[in-house]
């Protein structure tokens, strides 16, 4: 199911079609566009299209030490999450992928829950649990809240890639005297790695654009980039944030095409 | 040789039987247990912060204000007006919302299926890459767009089409189109991966026996369309049910839904038990229609987020 479709219906009968889809697609990334552009403006009233160009705002943003610590902790928090998560994942999705345990589906059900239940009951209750433990505006508490939100993207990110690998492989290491985690790290890794980074890559923008969770359990010097943007824009529309969402559109095209390129070789 | 030793034979043979039985089923428990040994960090993680907190938080929505077990922060929500205005305002928005998602998400859905692979895979680049930019973002962008001193209202001046600017953001507008936005693509990709999977021959053989290209679309494309749309509304439903960020930001505190009443409730009023009553129902009504869907189609609600 690739490729032209064929049928007797000409491209030309379908402009309308095209004329209407672009304009959906217009719809999807004008926005993204237009904050990139105004991001250069030289002006505190945002215009579009600039009247003059400059780098202000992105000084504003590097010289704000505000923002730079909250960046560093965004920073530090979405590593730590990858580090965290990439492993757990990736040892979960093996696990599942054998299908031999008794309650494989409900396992499989319970590690992609994040992705059902409201991130703001999520929220509210990781913030209800930290109060009584401790570890509310802690960075072990982000990194703990953003792997259990990353954990399914990572664990159905690998799982794809254990299913066109075919187990036996690394049965026959097994069978030629290799032991289970030289079998594993040998001949089970190189042909799934592509999946496990791209998982990673996944944790990484997860836990970096994160805001709901991260609005309710931190704060003070834990404060994320995510929650601080948050609460600027919550009082007035700062040009900063543009260009501080340029940044993060980047870092997103990025990882993505990392990912993408990653899937690719795959 | 006598019977005697053709039994002894056999008993010996059952026996080393027996034995190899036991080794397997050993071997397999001790497989499942190492196997268990993998999973046990991640499920201890999801267990720990998310099962344990909303267990906790259900069981606190049964107490009310001195401790006694009771309904009363149930039946608050059919007592109090801005309860009551709350879940209206909440399930209307999501009622928009997965509207416009469907207008403008079958069109596109729609064109992505029908053009050549390479033309399609440009064109999901641009369905994929707003997914994946930051929800604050993007709503900050709408913010500017739509804002009373914003692109849209300056340009409209400037062309002389209106002389006030009109009020996009910090009302409902403003959040039906912040939502939409981030929404759309919820329903497109699945949407989408469903419409690659119908069988073009069916629709050749439709307009071979003389249907025209609507009626094809129409009696044959449409109705093999429906069960990917129908998982799209019912994740962009229940998404909109929960959704706190575009609200907040973009109601200008005239729009409050449900997730935003909730946070209020905990964090301003520090009233738990309300607040986690809210959560409950957030989370029953939102497994009720995943359930529902599944139910209905027999289909995995969740399959899109693997297409994430």
């Amino acid at each position: 199911m690739s490729g032209d479709v064929g049928l007797p219906i000409s491209h030309r009968q379908r402009l309308w079609l095209y004329a209407l889809g672009g304009l959906v697609l217009l719809f999807l990334i004008a926005p993204s566009v237009i904050i990139v552009i105004m991001s250069f403006s030289d002006s505190t009233l945002l215009q579009f299209p600039p009247q003059q160009w400059s780098l202000r705002w992105y000084e504003a943003y590097f010289q704000s030490l505000e923002w730079r610590d909250a960046t560093i902790v965004s920073v530090k928090v979405a590593v730590m999450t990858v580090l965290v998560a990439t492993p757990l994942g990736t040892a979960a999705a093996y696990a599942i992928n054998r299908g031999t345990l008794r309650f494989n589906g409900t396992i499989n059900g319970l590690l992609t829950a994040s992705l059902i239940i409201p991130v703001i009951l999520i929220g509210i209750g990781t913030f209800f649990l930290y109060a009584r433990i401790g570890l509310n505006n802690t960075l072990t508490g982000l990194v703990i809240a953003h792997t259990v939100q990353a954990l399914p993207l990572v664990v159905l990110t690998v799982l794809s890639g254990l299913r066109s690998y075919d187990m036996n492989q690394e049965r026959v290491a097994r069978s030629l005297g290799a032991g289970r985690i030289a079998a594993f790290w040998q001949v089970t890794m190189p042909q799934i790695r592509f999946s496990i980074v791209s998982g990673g890559l996944f944790a990484f923008i997860t836990s970096f654009d994160e805001v709901v969770v991260s609005l309710f359990i931190s704060g003070g010097e834990t404060t994320t980039l995510t929650r601080r943007m948050f609460n600027a824009l919550r009082d007035q529309i700062d040009p900063t944030i543009a260009a501080i969402s340029t940044c993060l559109i980047v870092l997103s095209i990025l990882l993505l095409s990392v990912a993408q390129v990653f899937g690719r070789r795959h | 040789m006598s019977a005697q030793s053709a039994l002894l034979n056999e008993t010996a043979g059952r026996a080393g039987q027996d034995l190899n039985t036991q080794a397997l089923r050993a071997d397999a428990r001790r497989e499942s247990l190492r196997l268990l040994a993998l999973l046990s960090p991640s499920l201890f993680l999801v267990f720990a912060i998310i099962i344990v907190p909303i267990g906790w938080l259900f069981w606190l929505s049964l107490f009310d204000e001195a401790g006694a077990l009771s309904a009363s922060n149930y039946a608050r929500f059919f007592e109090q007006a801005s309860y009551i205005k709350t879940f209206i305002t909440t399930f209307k928005v999501a009622f928009i919302v997965t509207g416009a998602c469907v207008l403008l998400g079958y069109p596109l859905a729609y064109m992505l299926s029908q053009l050549p692979r390479r033309a399609a895979s440009i064109c999901l680049i641009l369905v994929i890459l707003p997914f994946w930019t930051s929800v604050l973002v993007r709503t900050y962008a709408w913010l500017v767009i739509l804002q009373r001193k914003g692109l849209i209202n300056s340009w409209l001046i400037d062309l002389g089409v209106i002389s006030q600017p009109l009020s996009l953001a910090n009302n409902l507008s403003g959040v039906v189109i912040g939502m939409t936005h981030i929404l759309l693509p919820f329903l497109v990709l699945p949407l989408y991966a469903s419409m690659k999977t119908i069988d073009t021959d069916c629709l050749r053989a439709g307009m071979s026996l003389g249907a025209g290209p609507v009626a094809t679309f129409r009696q044959i494309f449409f109705p093999l369309s429906l069960p990917g749309l129908a998982s799209g509304v019912v994740i962009v439903f229940v998404l909109c049910l929960g959704f706190f960020v575009t609200p907040a930001l973009m109601g200008g505190g005239k729009v409050i839904m449900w997730a935003m009443r909730m946070e209020q409730t905990t964090s301003l009023y520090s009233n738990w038990g309300a607040g986690a009553a809210l959560g409950v129902v957030l989370l029953v009504v939102t497994l009720a229609l995943l359930g529902l869907f599944q139910w209905l189609l027999g289909a995995r609600a969740t399959g899109v987020w693997s297409s994430r």
